[in-house]
């Protein structure tokens, strides 16, 4: 029975908490409802069976026990008769439109930029995903004490500077739709970027994150940004099980077994991908951009196959909307895989105000090998390492230098 | 007659809580003595629930937390009544200071 329960939480939290959140005004108030009406369930669900509608099931008690708390306090004042009188007339079961927008305005106040991005992706997890307090410090590595203050924190800062539960206006939201992906595709790139812990760890963050792109992209489907993260998530999660060789060392694009790679959620992501550019003809979107470059390589049959000018247009393309280091790097690697190593170097040369980059140092380090200048190739290997290459890359490259 | 500004810097805390009823009644008996010459005034929360806003090339960014540099120096106030956070970030965002150097945002305690 603590197996129903569980899963009715785990895939309706966010829905329910934030259906409580709207008629409480609280999220404490409304977590501990929802806590109560979990603890209800095992009971009733366990004589009276599964409901047919269990996130309906536990909508209403989590209200029951909400009104019940504020009656509990009600004799100190007109406020809490006024809110027991509120939640009293709103209907038990809100319709599927209302639960849409309660989970949208909930996701904007957890993204709120007056917020950290630490106290974003704390409160993300702990609302939006429903994981308890211990379950988030976890998944991010971090001792439960210092979550549970940043929860706090973030909770405290919601109520008394009154942060806003609503979706921005239409001005206000394109800004803010990118706070919101940011932080989402935050969570990703650190379950992936884990260097330490076990594998476990780092997958519940790669996972919640991939729940919240869905999550998104579900609640806003005409936004293209939202349709391309989530494709842009998919499509290189495909490739989760073949970034680590047996030993555990990383495997770059090349050397992965593309056979392994995850082809249903490629295929969700390729669709994904064309939705977005059918509506995005006019203007460039990060994400789209990035989604259709990881297309390009799901595509392709083998690395030595990808079609590198269609990965070139794409950073072409995500060049007009960011300079960013990382896209700069990536495009100058897809010319040195189309016209070769001496074209490549003098691209990744081109590519200025990187010194002090470790990748960009192991690209220059990279390509010198396979031109064979070893002498410079291992100058470049020693400021890459020295700038923090991580030690898997750092023996790849060794290998090939005294291959 | 000329105006004085009376800048308070104290611990860090929380005003609101019953824990800190010692010095609020210090600061009621304080306030009923010289209440002829108070133009106004406001106690703060604290400072976890501050937000600095800074205008840079146009563009608004806020920051959770209270102004944290050294460079610049307090040179003024408002007191704001708003809706919510976003309105009064909004408006923060338009006194030039925003331009120049930072606006710290925090919600007043209402007194009862």
């Amino acid at each position: 029975m603590a197996e129903a329960v569980d899963a009715a939480v785990r895939a309706d939290y966010g829905r329910i908490v934030a259906t409580l959140i709207r008629t409480t005004g609280d999220v404490d108030r409304a977590q501990d409802a929802v806590q109560e009406a979990v603890v209800r369930a095992m009971s009733a669900w366990e004589r009276d069976g599964v409901p047919r509608e269990p996130r309906a099931w536990l909508t209403v008690a989590a209200r029951r026990c909400a009104i019940d708390a504020v009656r509990r306090e009600a004799v100190r004042g007109d406020k809490q008769r006024q809110a027991v009188r509120a939640m009293e007339t709103e209907p038990m079961i809100p319709d599927e439109s209302t639960v849409r927008d309660d989970l949208l305005r909930l996701v904007f106040t957890c993204c709120h930029p007056t917020l950290n991005l630490d106290a974003q992706v704390a409160l993300s997890l702990r609302t939006l995903c429903g994981l308890s307090t211990a379950e988030v410090a976890r998944v991010l590595l971090l001792p439960e004490a210092t979550v549970a203050k940043r929860l706090t924190r973030a909770k405290q800062k919601i109520a008394t500077a009154r942060i806003p539960y609503r979706v921005p206006s239409d001005a206000e939201l394109p800004g803010r739709l990118r706070g919101v992906l940011a932080t989402v595709y935050l969570m990703y790139t650190e379950g992936y970027a884990a260097s330490s812990g076990d594998a476990v760890v780092r997958d519940a963050l790669v996972d919640e994150a991939l729940r919240l792109a869905a999550l998104l992209h579900d609640l806003m489907p005409d936004e293209p940004s939202a349709t391309g993260l989530l494709a842009l998530l998919l499509l290189q999660d495909a490739r989760r099980s073949t970034r680590t060789g047996p030993d555990g060392a990383a495997l770059t694009l090349a050397d992965q077994d593309r056979a392994r790679w995850d082809r249903t959620a490629i295929d969700r992501g390729m669709d994904l991908v064309a939705d977005a550019l059918r509506r995005t003809p006019g203007r460039a979107d990060a994400y789209v951009a990035q989604a259709a470059i990881a297309a390009c390589h799901a595509m392709a049959p083998s690395y030595v196959d990808t079609d590198w000018d269609a990965v070139i247009a794409w950073y072409d393309v995500l060049l007009t909307v960011t300079r960013s280091p990382a896209a700069r790097l990536g495009r100058a690697g897809a010319v040195a895989e189309r016209d070769g190593p001496v074209a490549g170097l003098a691209a990744v040369d081109a590519v200025d105000g990187l010194e002090g980059h470790a990748w960009w140092h192991a690209s220059r380090a990279e390509l010198l090998v396979r031109l064979d200048r070893r002498d410079e190739a291992r100058v470049a290997l020693d400021r890459a390492r020295a700038a923090g290459l991580p030690e898997a890359a750092v023996s790849r490259l060794e290998q090939r230098l005294s291959g | 007659m000329p105006q004085y500004a009376a800048i308070i810097y104290s611990p860090d805390l929380d005003w609101s809580q019953p824990e800190q009823a010692e010095t609020t009644a210090k600061y009621a008996a304080f306030g009923e003595s010289v209440a002829s010459i108070i133009r106004g005034g406001a106690a703060l929360y604290p400072t976890a629930t501050a937000t600095t806003v800074r205008v840079t090339d146009g563009e608004v960014v806020t920051s959770d937390g209270p102004y944290a540099e050294t460079k610049e120096v307090l040179s003024g106030f408002y007191l704001f009544e708003c809706t919510d956070l976003d309105e009064a970030v909004a408006v923060a965002a338009r006194i030039p200071g925003a331009a120049m150097g930072a606006v710290e945002v925090r919600p007043v305690i209402p007194m009862m």
